[in-house]
């Protein structure tokens, strides 16, 4: 259309394209770097890999990030889906207030409220309380992609199926719950990215001695930081990767319905 | 009937409803009144619930006689008379606007790109911007911390122009400049996708009418495009600075001593100091300023969009 | 005894009163029509029939029997919607054997009921297409045998042709009414296009603002409108205010101001001096360069083309008289390679006989 705006607008869009993915890129290759330092490239190395393998307590903690983001985020969806059904079928004034606070306040806001309740109730915090914070902040995100999933469904195919002999239960299972499948799905997958992504609220609920991936390598960028780092990273992003191909193969209406 | 139908309701939203409650409700007015009571003697809040020297049974202790030995303002007090919090919430409303106006003024030509390229690429390319965004935010962090290190190519090759002038070395990491730059980069997806959403909408007819009507290309960016998209200016700017302003993780590991903000006083005042009733004060405040900002934004957006038709 | 009876019906939305005591009956095997604008309440009617909404006041009854408080899915009665409502993860088939499934009909029957029904349809070979698969038509076949398998006592429509364009919407009405006729199933269909109606219909009902304006076959809706709304509403129609000036046994007379007087068939309950509107046909109005003067029961005023729009089949003339007053009339173009007869100011002279019209008391 207009070739010279457009070059412009390309080259200002891949600057930004490359600001996203460079720093990932860099700790990537770094993973491969022969050095203790992620200063200057020194050479090719698998060694940080089999550090990673040999690290107990990374593993330890990753084992515990995955069981942690596995249960709450099925406990998530349940609680997601029906906040998503209810603030699409009737009006509601507190759940819609309850679910969407969570997501627009900052996260340090929830983790302290959070660590305040857990004391006050003399609950022993650790692996119980994180799940629970996790779940909690969980929710709303669910909520809103199965709401939005919902949004986009024909009214009139709830209608048709009663009209046609379904009694309103089966309406739901036979026709809103395949309808909104996908919509689950990207929602429980988002809830266990979530959880296995959580540093902050975690942070603060965790008490002492529990420990999640995020809290493992905050502690090693706060102390000390080797490559290792980078190649437990490096795998994450692997994992992330797969798991967001698995979602496009299983329900291709899941990604856009998360954005 | 009608019966059977509130029953629905309330297993539907009962459930979802009551966890909030319990999990979200509950801890938040606990923590807006923690700002009104005195730190206990080893951290913490002050107990309310107490033996009774009579029967020694756990009773609360509070009564319309000595309430104002539990309840108190001086934490409001406290921070409305030293400088240094005012200042700081002002520094870190500085930082969370510049990350948002940094941020739009990346996002702003990718968002415009991406609505204006072919229906099948479109996915793609809003897909390449969340993509880093699902990585974890620590390792997001820590690349920063590798490129800005004081060995890094990038503080060499800086550091070599600088010299030329003579101000080298400078250091990156563990400044306000790493915490700009990681917050932006955190921070951009937020700001691209409501621009996208809002400029895939745009009429493109409304540009060549005012083309045809013989207006210069920077005209119709300020005069049609720009107004147009206010409502998602506003969304983005939202979305940005108010996670922007309480952040706590980011200049915690790359802003040093100069460049903390509110998010790091409040862990401060309640792992380190263990002045509870003091950081819930800060919290009340930082949420306010949330509220506030949320109030604008939204106001500004429905304005814009107002203005737009 | 009617086979489906609306009585005194009442349906509020808020301080909006959607239908508003309306009574009818519907007998069986009838194609019967709702007729009338968006808003008028032909819908909300409709729903209330299927279930999707309770009447706040007065009785439906199918076969005698109260419908009302039946929950949809209890009621012999199905819909085919506006929007078809397919089930977009059923292929063709498991959305025609839905309601069977639904009914708890044996699986071997299911099977069998479905091919027939896909077969009357015409669809049998996209049996196992997903309804994005189809075409509009085709999607619409789908709705309409759905909503048949099971044999409903009455099949409700709700402006299922508004999605085609209009050569389908042509070929889908004959479909529609050869299939009503083999079913044999009483149909009552919704929808905002008079001509659809009048070409679909055994009976109409014209509503308006949540009432019943107008209830009768096709060519009496369209050739004697009881009100100026249904005259409107259903075709092109000239609405000329005048004032009885005389009444005699087979005509009255009619004083229409600045035009002249006009001679009309009586009407039942008029009296001299009384107020009203006389409407007429475009197409009952002869229009000439010159017609003879003076024929026997013929009215006769002269003229000049103030607007012509050829239409292809038949030009529109707008013809302003001495006075002002504009009537719409049209001529067929019939003759071969001809558009239009007259120019715009053209002189011409216009002519109906005293029974093309149609005298509306206010």
């Amino acid at each position: 259309m207009h070739s010279k705006q457009s070059k412009w607008l390309w080259a200002a869009s891949l600057l930004v394209y490359g600001f996203l993915y460079l720093p990932l890129v860099i700790v990537v290759v770094y993973s491969f770097n022969d050095s203790r330092l992620n200063a200057e490239w020194v050479g090719f190395t698998t060694h940080w890999y089999g550090v990673l393998f040999a690290d107990d307590q990374m593993l330890t903690a990753a084992r515990n990030s995955l069981l942690i983001g596995l249960v709450s985020s099925i406990f998530a969806t349940f609680f997601g889906t029906l906040a998503g059904l209810a603030m699409y079928k009737y009006k509601l004034r507190l759940l819609p207030i309850l679910v969407l606070t969570p997501i627009a306040i900052p996260e340090i806001l929830m983790a302290l409220s959070l660590l305040m309740f857990f004391v006050a109730l003399n609950f022993s915090m650790g692996y119980l309380s994180i799940g629970l914070a996790h779940i909690a902040f969980s929710i709303g995100f669910v909520a809103i992609v199965v709401r939005s999933r919902l949004q986009g469904m024909d009214e009139s195919l709830v209608e048709a199926a009663r009209d046609l002999g379904a009694a309103p239960l089966q309406a739901f299972w036979q026709v809103t719950f395949p309808l909104i499948l996908p919509g689950i799905i990207a929602g429980a997958l988002m809830a266990f990215t979530l959880s296995i992504d959580d540093f902050v609220i975690t942070y603060f609920v965790a008490g002492a001695g529990a420990s999640t991936l995020p809290l493992q390598i905050y502690s090693m960028l706060k102390i000390a930081v080797t490559p290792e780092v980078n190649a437990i990273s490096s795998l994450l992003m692997l994992l992330t990767l797969a798991l967001i191909v698995i979602a496009a193969k299983i329900a291709p209406g899941a990604l856009r319905a998360s954005h | 009937m009608a019966r059977s139908k509130n029953l629905a309701k309330w297993l539907i939203s009962g459930p979802p409803l009551l966890y909030l409650i319990f999990f979200f409700a509950i801890p938040t007015a606990m923590m807006a009144f923690a700002a009104f009571r005195f730190p206990g003697d080893y951290g913490g809040l002050m107990p309310l619930f107490g033996a009774d020297p009579a029967t020694g049974k756990n009773v609360l202790l509070v009564n319309s006689h000595n309430w104002h030995d539990y309840l108190t303002l001086d934490n409001f007090a406290r921070f409305f008379q030293e400088a240094v919090y005012i200042e700081l919430f002002i520094k870190s409303f500085g930082y969370a606007l510049l990350t948002t106006l940094l941020c739009l003024l990346a996002s702003y030509p990718l968002a415009w790109l991406i609505a204006r390229s072919p229906k099948k690429w479109r996915d793609l390319l809003v897909l390449l911007v969340i993509l880093p965004f699902w990585s974890n935010f620590l390792i997001r962090v820590y690349a920063w911390m590798i490129i800005l290190g004081p060995q890094g190519y990038f503080a060499k090759l800086v550091n070599t122009v600088l010299g030329v002038v003579g101000i080298a070395p400078q250091q990156f990491l563990f400044t306000p400049f790493a915490v700009i730059i990681v917050l932006v980069y955190v921070h951009l997806p937020f700001m691209v996708l409501p621009l996208y959403a809002n400029l895939e909408k745009h009429d493109m007819a409304l540009l060549d009418a005012a083309q045809d009507l013989g207006a210069s290309r920077w005209q119709r960016f300020w005069k049609v495009t720009w107004p147009l998209s206010l409502p998602g200016v506003y969304a983005g700017a939202a979305l940005v600075f108010i996670p922007a302003l309480g952040i706590f993780a980011v200049p915690d590991l790359v802003g040093g001593t100069d460049g903390i903000m509110i998010g790091n006083l409040i862990k401060q005042q309640f792992l380190d100091s263990r002045d509870w009733p003091f950081g819930s004060v800060l919290s009340i405040m930082l949420t306010l300023s949330v509220l506030i900002m949320a109030g604008l934004m939204a106001m500004l957006g429905r304005g814009g969009k107002r203005n737009a038709l | 005894m009617a086979l489906l009876e609306i009585r005194d019906v009442v349906k509020r939305f808020g301080d909006f009163t959607a239908v508003n005591h309306v009574s009818l009956s519907v007998e069986a095997g009838e194609f019967f029509t709702l007729l009338g604008p968006s808003g008028c309440g032909k819908t909300t009617l409709l729903r209330m029939l299927a279930g999707f909404e309770e009447p706040d006041e007065g009785q439906l009854l199918l076969d005698g029997q109260p419908l009302n408080g039946v929950p949809p899915e209890k009621r012999p009665v199905h819909t085919v919607f506006q929007s078809y409502a397919l089930f977009p993860h059923m292929t063709v088939e498991h959305n025609v054997a839905f309601p069977l499934k639904m009914a708890k009909v044996p699986a071997d029957q299911i099977k069998a009921r479905v091919a027939e029904v896909l077969e009357d349809v015409r669809l049998t070979q996209f049996a196992r297409r997903f309804p994005h698969e189809l075409s509009g038509g085709q999607r619409q076949r789908v709705a309409i045998a759905r909503a048949l398998v099971n044999r409903p006592r009455v099949l409700l429509l709700d402006e299922p042709l508004s999605a085609l364009d209009a050569k389908l919407r042509e070929q889908m009405q004959l479909e529609l009414i050869n299939l009503q006729k083999e079913v044999g199933i009483t149909f009552i269909y919704v929808t905002h296009d008079q001509g659809e109606a009048l070409a679909l219909s055994h009976r109409i009902a014209v509503m308006s603002q949540g009432q019943v304006e107008q209830l009768d076959a096709p060519e009496n809706i369209y050739s004697y409108p009881k009100s100026r709304f249904v005259a409107d509403f259903i075709g092109q129609c000239n609405l000329l205010d005048a004032t009885i000036t005389e009444i005699a046994a087979d005509r009255m007379k009619v004083e229409i101001p600045g035009v002249g007087t006009a001679e009309v068939l009586p009407v039942a309950g008029a009296t001299v001096g009384q107020q009203g509107t006389l409407t007429l046909r475009p197409e009952k109005i002869k229009l000439g360069a010159t017609l003879p003067a003076n024929v026997p029961d013929e009215i006769h005023f002269k003229g000049k083309v103030h607007d012509c729009l050829y239409l292809g089949d038949v030009t529109v003339y707008i013809v302003e008289l001495e006075n002002g007053t504009r009537i719409e009339t049209m001529l067929p173009n019939a003759a071969p390679g001809r558009a239009r007869f007259f120019d715009d100011n053209d002189q011409v002279e216009l002519a109906w006989r005293f029974d093309a019209g149609h005298f509306l008391l206010a």
